[in-house]
């Protein structure tokens, strides 16, 4: 839930200050706020204003931190692998192509446990090319290992990039964390974004102890070989501890919201009480989504919204408890998963509702691919027809919005 | 073969498995069995073998220990069945058999 109040100290004097920055800055600012010893970032559209307020930064002494400039992406995250190995806090930031590039390295990060923190800013993939939104690349990442969260506003962008080294770094989880935001939606917007006090920072988020920092004077092995008798003992363990890093990430969020206020959840249902139908949206179209919702409910109509916050480890649990009452799901994807079951997200869903006995009746959309704009009507549209789709059927897998041209051929 | 003290990969269950799969403890790498997929095996002839250690030099694996009474012998725990040390021998003293052969 966005915040707009000033957190005050015992004395009732203000702790805290409003300014506005993009989501871009606010990520920054962050890094920053945390100490960050290491970054390595190539820049990219609509990335770039991370990595290049950060090398301002270190460049004028506002941040002690090494700036490694590197010729890749895949050389990004490869920096950072070695400087988390010496148990430095690391930071990188990348968008759409670039999160494609790094790809084999993001695995490898997840693998051997480095809590990189790394800020992304969702772009569509080529081809034809484009700069713009979307969550293609997110899910072309979705099962690399990464503790994932989405943000809806600047403000969460912040928030969630401080969250994301309290939680990869704490012992019992050791995973990076990647915090997704949209690309222009968000990281190039200005909005109020409430900077926390240092004093609090520090108190929200202790230095780091990387319990097998490499060190000469005792020597072990990171990276070893996984012969067959081996590897797959290794991805178990990996999966089970990645699962279990639920709790933490739900202790932070508790942890974060005593501290400054703001309290976040796996899953944010948004007016959703006695609602028949629910519309569950991820990132800044939450918020747009939560317009219509309004308009809706001001006309009598029985709706709400989830925000999916946390997307892996997925909250299986939360979400279930949020969906459980409602008669219709439907979910809005701002990627397409081609010949697949319909959107990555609401092919999750569906799975993840599959087996219960009472389950709401699901219905997939997919918008606001490339940049394309979705405003609060369009939300509204995809509500109606979405009910409209639960009485009389379709016969499309999913629909899609704003497309010229009427969209058929999308079947099972 | 010598005593083997270190865990090595099939003794582990995957509760045993460190963070990361991180090794911390050093020196292991003689613990693994390197000579599980060698298809041919040297035999040492000792009636031919002078003791002139050219297999011992020339081994790509450091498996070739000379034993107490001076003799150049392959430990089959790590060789790989290469070949090298037979075709390098002066005298003739190394044959490379089919593991299938006795």
């Amino acid at each position: 839930m966005p915040c707009r109040s000033y957190n005050y100290d015992r004395g009732g004097r203000k702790m805290s200050k409003r300014v506005g920055l993009e989501a871009s800055h606010a990520a920054a600012e962050a890094a920053r706020m945390a100490d960050v010893d290491v970054i390595a970032a190539y820049p990219i559209t609509p990335q770039t204003h991370i990595p290049e307020r950060l090398a301002e930064m270190v460049a004028n002494g506002e941040l002690n931190a090494a700036y490694i400039p590197v010729e890749s992406e895949h050389s990004a995250l490869s920096a950072c692998l070695g400087a988390a190995a010496v148990g430095a806090r690391t930071f990188t930031a990348t968008a759409g192509q670039g999160l494609e590039l790094m790809h084999e390295v993001v695995y490898v990060a997840s693998s051997m446990r480095y809590p990189i923190v790394m800020t992304i800013c969702n772009r569509a993939l080529s081809a034809p090319l484009s700069v713009w939104g979307d969550h293609s690349d997110a899910m072309a990442v979705r099962d690399t290992g990464w503790i994932q969260v989405f943000c809806q506003n600047n403000q969460e962008a912040f928030d969630m990039t401080l969250w994301a080294f309290r939680v990869g770094e704490d012992s019992r989880v050791l995973f990076p964390v990647m915090v997704h935001f949209d690309g222009f939606h968000l990281s190039h917007v200005t909005e109020p974004v409430i900077l926390p006090e240092q004093k609090e920072v520090d108190r929200f988020l202790p230095r780091f102890q990387y319990p097998f920092a490499l060190n000469p004077d005792k020597p072990m092995t990171h990276g070893a070989f996984g012969p067959p008798d081996i590897y797959a003992e290794a991805k178990v363990a990996q999966e089970v501890a990645f699962r279990k890093s639920k709790g933490v990430i739900i202790q932070g969020f508790k942890e974060f919201g005593d501290i400054f206020g703001r309290y976040y959840h796996p899953v944010e249902p948004y007016k959703t009480e006695g609602a028949r139908t629910l519309l569950l949206t991820m990132g800044s179209f939450s918020e747009t989504a939560k317009i219509a919702i309004d308009t809706k409910k001001n006309k009598g109509e029985s709706v709400g919204l989830i925000n999916l916050r946390l997307w892996r480890p997925f909250p299986f649990e939360e979400l279930r408890q949020a969906v459980k009452d409602a008669e219709t799901l439907i979910v809005f994807d701002r990627c397409i998963s081609f010949g697949g079951p319909g959107g990555p997200v609401s092919s999750e869903i569906r799975s993840a509702l599959y087996n219960e006995k009472e389950r709401p009746r699901g219905v997939s959309f997919v918008g606001g691919l490339g940049g394309r704009d979705m405003s609060v009507k369009d939300f509204e549209y995809v509500i109606d027809r979405g009910r409209e789709i639960v009485e009389k059927g379709s016969e499309e897998l999913f629909e899609t919005v704003g497309i010229r041209g009427k969209v058929t051929g999308i079947r099972g | 073969m010598t005593e083997k003290r270190l865990k090595t990969g099939s003794d582990f269950t995957w509760k045993d498995m460190e963070v990361g799969n991180i090794v911390t403890e050093v020196g292991n790498a003689s613990v693994r069995k390197t000579g599980d997929w060698r298809t041919k095996r040297p035999i040492l002839d000792r009636e031919k073998c002078t003791k002139c250690a050219l297999c011992w030099i020339y081994c790509p694996d450091a498996a070739i220990k000379p034993s107490e009474e001076g003799y150049y012998e392959s430990d089959l725990y790590y060789c790989k069945g290469c070949g090298i040390c037979a075709s390098i021998c002066p005298a003739g003293a190394i044959t490379m058999i089919e593991e299938e052969e006795k």
